[in-house]
């Protein structure tokens, strides 16, 4: 089956990124593919490289990158959203002038038509939130 | 982009004290523009979404409540809200925004684009729903 995953909340305030992880990492390995993960909402702080865990607990940020290149995921970031809340990749920082980015290996940021098309595209869409 | 799905957006929040309604709204404007067919559905606290009145100037925030009235322009026109919802906030339909769309099917006649519908009804809206977005 084809599935796409949207996380609408973020790293370790929330089990919705967890739990999606889970998911994600359990529908790819029983062979599904998984077309999209889309990341809204404060979803979008899955996706900063800054995230620093104490080492005894997960790294929510890494074990997503991981997962993308083992499995070639495409992790979207709302770029509205993530202007608001400080997620910046090269683009976002020459485009808005800012003096770095933060953005996580594996993801990038893109528009809320990537959700949509997603749905569109995907047998399920499956959603992660509060 | 081939076929049509349908898109069923489901409103639980107040419009204001999270972000989740605003970016909501969002994701319904921009969804818009793929030529899905769009339900909207409005159940607990998210019916004061659709209340008329808001003013915000208290809080600092954007009130964006008159972006709804623009729904109808987007071809978005299918707003059920739920009775029990309504209800147990002491809410009536005259407390919402009068939402309409025009049909140009019938001469660009007026429609109203909110239905209040029971939980069982609403049970019966969502089964139908290809996509089910929960905000």
């Amino acid at each position: 089956m084809k599935l796409s995953i949207q996380v609408n909340e973020g790293p370790y305030q929330h089990q919705a990124s967890d739990s999606a992880y889970f998911f994600t990492k359990a529908a790819l390995e029983a062979g599904h593919e998984i077309f999209r993960v889309f990341f809204y909402h404060d979803g979008v702080n899955n996706g900063t490289r800054y995230t620093t865990p104490p080492q005894d607990d997960r790294n929510v940020v890494n074990r997503w990158s991981e997962l993308s290149e083992a499995h070639d995921l495409d992790l979207v970031i709302c770029v509205a959203a993530a202007q608001r809340r400080g997620i910046v990749d090269e683009g976002e920082q020459e485009r808005n002038g800012k003096d770095g980015n933060n953005i996580a290996p594996g993801f990038r940021i893109s528009g809320l038509g990537q959700l949509i098309e997603a749905g569109i595209q995907s047998d399920r869409l499956v959603v992660f939130g509060d | 982009m081939s076929d049509v799905k349908k898109f069923l957006y489901v409103n639980r929040r107040a419009p204001y004290g999270t972000i989740y309604a605003w970016e909501t709204l969002e994701v319904v404007l921009i969804g818009a523009a793929f030529d899905q067919d769009v339900t909207l559905v409005f159940v607990d606290d998210g019916v004061f979404q659709l209340t008329k009145g808001h003013d915000t100037a208290g809080i600092g925030m954007k009130n964006f409540s008159p972006t709804y009235a623009a729904l109808g322009d987007y071809d978005v026109n299918k707003i059920y809200v739920e009775k029990e919802s309504l209800e147990a906030r002491g809410l009536t339909i005259d407390d919402l925004q009068h939402l309409v769309w025009e049909d140009e099917d019938e001469d660009w006649a007026e429609k109203d684009s909110i239905k209040v519908v029971t939980a069982s009804e609403l049970a019966e809206i969502m089964s139908q729903q290809d996509i089910v977005l929960s905000f």
